[in-house]
């Protein structure tokens, strides 16, 4: 569903961001991408989301070219097949919950009977409906963060892309928030998580991949008690190699 | 470099739109003001101020050589009122011709040199005469036309022998006081020889000898003090030896013309100019100030005191200012030279540019206008705590316009990027008064413009409607004033006024049979209507001087006229006169006046003012009446045609129709006067100056918004929108605002432009008629308050599209 093969992407001058690498990810994946500051996981999530093409490679997303994508096309793209969730929520702040939640649909023409209906099921599925008509200013900040999965999953996603997700959430909000892609995933939404939190990753992907100055380093899976093994070994959190 | 430098630099480098935009307006702002203060200082009397450069005689008196010795001239010097004197010159009449064309008889003077205490002479082309045959012919005269040039040979046709002069100079006289000059000894030779054919054939076309002589008075400001002049001249001289003098009031009002109501509409003009350069300066640079508060708080946070601050800020706004104001000041100077040129062709001035002072004025103005706002906006900036400057510099305050966006994405049909666009100019109140505030101030120039240049149009349009006039060529020299055109066109071969020479005849030839070239015109087919005119010399009780009396005729005559109060005329023994007549005589509509017909041999004939009418002919002193009031001959008539009439075709036939009755028909010229294309050239150049200028103030703001949404836009991208969604946002987000402004500028713009009108028409004495007041119609309105918008549109055109080139990836960033 997803691949990326031999991508680079290079600003300026300095190291690549990612530096010839290649991934594939299957349908009903959730993927954590785990690293570092700097290691190019926010740079993958990009060039998976339409936002910024490679300096080299290609990137396919249900055989969809996404490097060949002008402005206009991949703005269809992320609205027809992508979900983002960001850590500092990117909510607008002069529009109500209601309103965030309803904006990708609105921007995708849906009808308005229609779109008003989904933003109702999400905002009470995630627990949030009663600020409907709140300002995101209110809210806290696992409330946004609610509000911005909704937004997220409101024109149903092939695939919802997380960067840091918790970054920006206390111990209790980034529980709430853990346990909501948790719940995603096992209704078989496609996930990839950005994090360098490992007890993030292990409790809603199934498979981790770390990056290490824009390099993929190990590529493994979570076991059902919460380990990460690649190659037949455990990865110990935050170790990297 | 310190600290403050570095910033100071980085602020202009970094910053590119507001330095370019501020180096642009102020570009602008000064080319404008120049240009505004160049027209003001333009209209300031050029007339007046050539007559004073170059000596210009108040009074040019013709004498009979006959009757008067050179010693008796001379002793004229010392007469009542006489400031200086010169002459006498030798004065002939000669009509001349070459193989190409015959020109009209024409005044030659002889004197030895251009120089002279009284009305110096400006050599404009050529050389002076300066032998026998040679010959230098006036320029803004009959004779001055593409047919002559230097080296032209002309026949002398009424000069015994025919003498062929040759044409080796072009001259101006401020005064007009002789239609060419040739060397003293040549013109008295020509003298001699007429003398000589007049007595042997009695001929009637040829001129009698005599002499020129030219003064200027110690008070020559009215006719009267000029009449007074002329009378103690004559007193000094025998009997009949004054044959005419030309005053400088005719001269004047002849060169002047209509500039009596151009003059404030000039000096509106330029301060127009002045005025919304100044506040759309003082706008950009507010918002461009205004929009660095978080790099304030930044600088405050690393150490920089309020007062390092404001300085850095003063700076940065002034280094952009100070280029924009060179370039503006070069090309302001660039733009005033067409003016200074014109003048100097037209009236004789010899200004060589916009004042010096009047630059370093505009340009010290308009910077101290940009360090003051600067100053004004730091200053305001560096006293927030330095944790309030950061946290407001870019987001909005939380709460402000939410009621805007849930308004708006309630209205069905609108699509959500245009609904969320129309709701973000409540978010940030002050930032879109300040949008509103550059698109009214573009929006009121434009509609002041508009309405001064239409009201200026107007004065004019009236008079414009004949297209062809009647009138009985003349078979003498015309010596009397044909005055301005009354209404319509100069007669041909009408010679400029001349005040009115003791004992000579007055106005043109008069129509012989009146009843059947009004027959003819009726009878000619496209004839719409006509009007005849005739004109006389009158007095009136209150009213200084000799004052001209119109009288009409034609079922035309109340066309040419705008009515003020009261009505048109409707028989003899009514009149109809302008403000500045009621002003000086104390009289009002309704009220009775006796005017004392000169013609009638000083009869007194009662009249009724039925009418005020807006009239500046003759300062507004002029009369109108039947022509029955005052017994008089129509000298010329202006015929309107159906529209869809050859015009001319029409003249021809008409001409033939009339050839038996001794009249001949012309197509009127529409050509309005060089100046007053100038000065419409220029004002409509000042309107679109003023409309960039307001252009740019409105990029300017939009520009700085664009750059607060970058990061909410890079939000809206990331959840789909598209380019063409983004830009329709953008622009949406100023529609309200053009709208706004747009309406609150053509409000401004008509009130301002009514204060003005009425402040000039008391300025001048004149009631200004409702249709010259009303220059805005219910479609010019709507126009012009859409003007607001499209001015909004156009500057955000340019943030729009970078908004929607703009990296989503780049603007979640943008912090």
């Amino acid at each position: 569903m997803i691949e990326l093969r031999d991508v680079t992407r290079r600003y300026d001058e300095g190291p690549p961001a990612l530096d010839d690498i290649s991934v594939s990810i299957a349908p009903g994946e959730a993927v954590a991408i785990l690293g570092p500051s700097g290691s190019g996981k926010s740079t993958l999530l990009n060039l998976v989301a339409g936002l910024d093409h490679p300096t080299t490679g290609t990137v396919t997303v249900d055989g969809v070219r996404v490097d060949r994508l002008g402005e206009a096309a991949s703005a269809r793209y992320r609205r027809a097949r992508i979900g983002l969730i960001f850590q500092f929520f990117n909510l607008l702040d002069d529009l109500t919950v209601a309103d965030n939640v309803l904006l990708p649909a609105q921007l995708a023409g849906t009808g308005r009977a229609d779109a008003e209906r989904r933003a109702a099921d999400l905002l009470a599925r995630l627990g949030v409906s009663r600020h409907a008509d709140a300002y995101p200013g209110r809210l806290s900040g696992g409330e946004r963060q609610r509000v911005a999965v909704a937004r997220a999953l409101m024109n149903n996603p092939a695939l919802l892309l997380a960067d840091e997700p918790t970054g920006a959430l206390d111990t209790a909000s980034g529980e709430e928030v853990r346990k909501l892609l948790t719940e995603l995933h096992a209704d078989g939404q496609t996930i990839i998580l950005v994090t360098h939190d490992l007890t993030l990753a292990t409790a809603c992907a199934t498979r981790t991949i770390r990056l290490l100055d824009g390099r993929v380093t190990a590529d493994g899976r979570v076991t059902a008690d919460g380990r990460v093994t690649a190659d037949g070994r455990d990865y110990a959190a935050g170790s990297g190699r | 470099m310190s600290a403050l430098g570095r910033v100071v630099r980085s602020g202009v480098a970094r910053r590119r739109v507001p330095t370019i935009v501020t180096v642009l307006v102020v570009m602008v702002a000064v080319t404008s003001a120049v240009l505004g203060a160049s027209l003001a200082v333009a209209s300031r009397g050029p007339f007046e101020r050539a007559f004073q450069q170059h000596h210009g005689a108040h009074l040019a008196a013709r004498i009979d050589a006959a009757k008067a010795t050179p010693a008796q001239l001379a002793g004229t010097a010392t007469a009542a009122g006489v400031a200086a004197v010169a002459g006498p010159f030798p004065l002939a009449t000669v009509s001349a011709g070459s193989g190409r064309f015959r020109m009209p008889p024409m005044e030659v003077a002889g004197r030895g040199t251009p120089g002279s205490a009284v009305d110096e002479l400006t050599l404009t082309r050529g050389r002076w005469a300066t032998g026998p045959g040679e010959i230098v012919l006036a320029v803004n005269g009959r004779f001055d036309g593409p047919l002559l040039t230097t080296g032209e040979e002309l026949t002398l046709d009424d000069v015994p022998g025919n003498p062929v002069v040759t044409v080796v100079g072009f001259a101006r006289s401020i005064t007009r006081t002789a239609d060419a000059w040739a060397q003293p000894g040549q013109v008295t030779a020509w003298q001699t020889a007429q003398s000589a054919s007049q007595n042997q054939n009695q001929s009637e076309t040829a001129g009698r000898a005599g002499y020129q002589m030219l003064y200027r008075l110690t008070a020559a400001g009215t006719q009267a003090q000029v009449e007074a002049g002329t009378e103690a001249i004559a007193a000094g001289l025998p009997a009949g030896a004054l044959t005419g003098a030309t005053s400088w009031l005719a001269v004047r009002r002849d060169v002047v013309g209509d500039t009596v109501l151009l003059i404030p509409f000039l000096i509106a003009f330029g301060l127009l100019g002045v005025v919304m350069a100044v506040l759309i300066v003082g706008n950009v640079i507010a918002g461009a100030v205004a929009s660095a508060t978080r790099r304030i708080g930044i600088l405050k946070a690393l150490g920089f005191t309020p007062g390092q601050v404001v300085r850095a800020y003063v700076m940065q706004a002034l280094i952009p200012a100070a280029a924009g104001a060179v370039l503006g000041l070069g090309t302001g100077y660039l733009s005033t030279l067409p003016v200074i040129t014109k003048t100097n062709d037209l009236y004789g001035t010899t200004d060589r540019g916009t004042a010096p002072w009047v630059g370093v004025l505009v340009v010290a103005g308009i910077l101290a206008v940009v360090a003051l706002t600067a100053w004004a906006a730091a200053a305001r900036a560096g006293r927030l705590r330095t944790v309030d400057a950061l946290a407001v510099g870019r987001t909005p305050r939380a709460g402000r316009g939410r009621w805007a966006s849930r308004l708006a994405g309630r209205i069905p049909l609108l699509s959500r990027p245009v609904s969320l666009g129309l709701a973000y100019p409540f978010t940030r109140p002050m930032r879109s008064a300040g949008m509103i505030a550059a698109i009214a101030f573009g929006a009121a120039s434009v509609t002041f413009a508009v309405g001064l240049a239409t009201s200026l149009s107007r004065i004019d349009e009236v008079e414009d409607i004949a297209a062809v006039q009647v009138t009985a060529p003349a078979e003498r020299p015309v010596t009397a004033p044909a005055e301005r055109p009354e209404p319509g066109a100069e007669p041909p071969g009408a010679d400029p006024p001349r005040a009115e020479p003791p004992g000579a005849q007055d106005g043109p030839p008069a129509i012989s049979d009146p009843a059947k070239v009004a027959a003819a015109i009726n009878a000619q087919p496209g004839t719409s209507g006509y009007l005849g005119t005739a004109r006389t010399e009158v007095t009136t009780p209150g009213a200084t001087g000799q004052l001209t009396a119109m009288g009409l005729t034609g079922p035309d005559a109340s066309r040419y006229y705008r009515m003020v109060s009261g009505r048109w005329l409707r028989g003899p023994g009514e009149i109809v006169v302008a403000t500045p007549f009621l002003t000086a005589t104390g009289k009002k509509v309704g009220d009775q006046v006796t005017l004392t017909s000169k013609g009638s041999e000083g009869r007194d004939i009662p009249v009724r003012i039925v009418g005020e009418a807006f009239n500046i002919d003759e300062d507004g002193m002029q009369i109108l009446t039947d022509q029955a009031t005052l017994g008089l001959t129509p000298e010329a008539y202006y015929i309107t045609v159906k529209d869809g009439t050859d015009i001319d075709e029409y003249a021809a036939a008409l001409s033939t129709a009339l050839e038996p009755l001794g009249a001949v028909a012309d197509q009127v010229d529409h050509d309005p006067p060089e100046m007053l294309v100038l000065i419409d050239a220029l004002a409509a150049l000042l309107t679109v100056l003023l409309v960039v200028v307001a252009g740019l103030g409105v990029l300017n703001t939009v520009v700085l918004e664009t750059r607060d949404r970058v990061h909410d836009l890079g939000v809206h991208k990331a959840l789909g929108m598209t380019p063409r969604q983004t830009i329709a946002m953008v622009i949406s987000s100023v529609v309200l605002t053009g709208l706004a402004g747009g309406v609150a500028g053509v409000a401004v713009g008509v009130l301002v432009q009514r204060t003005v009108l009425g402040a000039m028409g008391r300025g001048t004495g004149f009631t200004l008629p409702a249709s010259v007041v009303d220059a805005y119609g219910p479609g010019v309105v709507l126009l012009l308050a859409v003007g607001g918008l499209v001015i909004a549109v156009t500057g955000a055109l340019l943030p729009a599209g970078w908004a929607a080139r703009t990296r989503t990836v780049t603007a979640l960033r943008t912090e």
